[in-house]
């Protein structure tokens, strides 16, 4: 039995760690590897890194970043942002990632994630989908690109089920409504997502607390993986009391 | 000195690194003198089978691989290629141990391929020294090695179907899954196999 995943993000900007403050403004939060240490040794699964620099103003590139990164934590992590070609994959993998993310790029380019598949496996290509309710859309929601900003015209499912059949190895979800409201996971979309899917699906946005995990871990949602920034970043869910929680919900664990 | 194996098998940049935070110091090459007197011998491997058995070829590492006598750790595909014969490209392999390598059954297993983590089961191997039974460890596969009597070194189970995650004959060690990404309990396994206790 695998174990049910729990995934800390981390936010990159320029090489530092960020954290948005109501939307507004980003805040430094620190060395990115100092940080994924610290993940790790309280018990994270996995780790996910989004570089949310514009290409042209990166400082530092980020294969340097995700070497350093390689080489100091002993877990799986997955990087993503800006990626936009095979190469790119190539080059994020032979640093030491296991996974790449690919969002908008994968929407407007579907080869991407075939290419890639074919190149480096299944395992390593996570295609992220960001969603809104739309009652237009047979799933009854759209998806996004670019950072949230542009519908994509796409049906949530259908675009998670196309980028499976090209070779896409998992599903990172972000309800874009749940994110940041700390009111949970989005269950509706999530579910739907991991019942009809022969990937993993990672569920992301609204996690607020221990409850909202056991929500999206339970029968009747189904998700593998939960992903969270701010309540793992502020403290306010500590990772080990999380896991003994869902254990002892009879959900299983790495403890 | 550990020899690292390069035959361009994808990411080897996290197993040496994990062997350099326990001290070590450790050489990529595809060398024959240099791996033949190496203390310790990784095989790494990330990828396609019958590709990773052209490129073995391409760099005369069959016969090498095959003349080890120091400790050896293969690791993910690295494990499958010590074995007889895989489905994946249906090649021939290094026949290490005489076992094949088989595309779990998807009528079993939903999830194709494993990602994640399992727990690993009877331990019959000093790589698993100080480890509770059950650790947890991280897989990422699609093919699988099946019990076998003589070479089984540590089960696991995947949707109910049980198989080998780790094998052993004499000097020859292999792993399914990583130990280099599986925290603690992935450390302890390499520590083991740099110890002396592997050597008997």
């Amino acid at each position: 039995m695998l174990a049910r995943r729990i995934i800390p993000c981390l936010d990159i900007k320029n090489g530092r760690t960020v954290k948005g403050i109501n939307f507004l403004g980003l805040r430094d939060a620190g060395d990115p590897v100092e940080n994924a240490v610290r993940y790790c040794e309280q018990g994270a699964d996995e780790l996910v890194f989004l570089d949310i620099t514009a290409t042209i103003e990166r400082r530092e590139p980020l294969s340097e970043l995700v070497r350093r990164i390689a080489r100091n934590i002993n877990i799986p992590f997955t990087v993503g942002g800006g990626i936009k070609s095979a190469d790119d994959v190539q080059t994020i993998l032979v640093s030491g990632a296991d996974k790449v993310s690919v969002n908008s790029q994968a929407v407007r380019n579907k080869r991407i994630i075939k290419e890639s598949a074919e190149r480096f496996g299944s395992q390593c290509m996570v295609v992220a989908v960001d969603v809104r309710r739309n009652s237009a859309f047979p799933s009854g929601y759209e998806v996004y690109i670019d950072g949230g900003r542009t519908p994509a015209g796409l049906d949530a499912l259908q675009w998670a089920q196309e980028a499976e059949s090209l070779g896409c190895g998992e599903i990172l979800l972000t309800s874009m409504e749940a994110d940041g409201t700390r009111n949970g996971f989005d269950l509706g979309i999530t579910g739907l997502l991991a019942k009809t899917l022969s990937v993993p699906v990672i569920a992301s946005g609204g996690a607020g607390s221990m409850e909202d995990f056991l929500s999206v871990f339970s029968d009747s949602c189904g998700a593998d993986a939960a992903l969270a920034a701010s309540v793992f970043h502020y403290h306010e869910i500590d990772i080990p009391q999380l896991k003994a929680y869902l254990q002892s919900n009879a959900i299983p664990v790495r403890l | 000195m550990i020899a690292v194996v390069d035959y361009n098998a994808g990411n080897v940049f996290s197993v040496i690194s994990a062997f350099e935070r326990l001290g070590q110091s450790v050489v990529l090459t595809s060398d024959r003198d240099t791996i033949l007197s190496a203390d310790r011998v990784v095989f790494p491997g990330v990828g396609y089978a019958s590709a990773a058995m052209k490129e073995l070829e391409m760099r005369d590492l069959i016969s090498t691989l095959r003349m080890v006598r120091a400790p050896f750790l293969g690791i993910c595909l690295g494990m499958q290629l010590m074995c007889a014969f895989s489905e994946e490209g249906n090649t021939p392999m290094l026949g290490l141990v005489d076992l094949p390598v088989r595309l779990f059954d998807r009528s079993v297993c939903r999830k194709i391929p494993q990602i994640g983590w399992n727990r690993v089961y009877k331990y019959d191997d000093p790589l698993f020294s100080g480890l509770d039974e059950g650790a947890w460890f991280f897989f990422d596969h699609s093919y699988y090695v099946p019990l076998s009597s003589g070479a089984t070194a540590a089960r696991t189970e995947y949707y109910g179907f049980e198989y080998t995650s780790a094998l052993r004959k004499n000097n020859f060690h292999g792993l399914q899954f990583h130990p280099e990404k599986s925290g603690k309990a992935g450390e302890r396994v390499l520590l083991n196999f740099i110890s002396p206790e592997v050597e008997q």
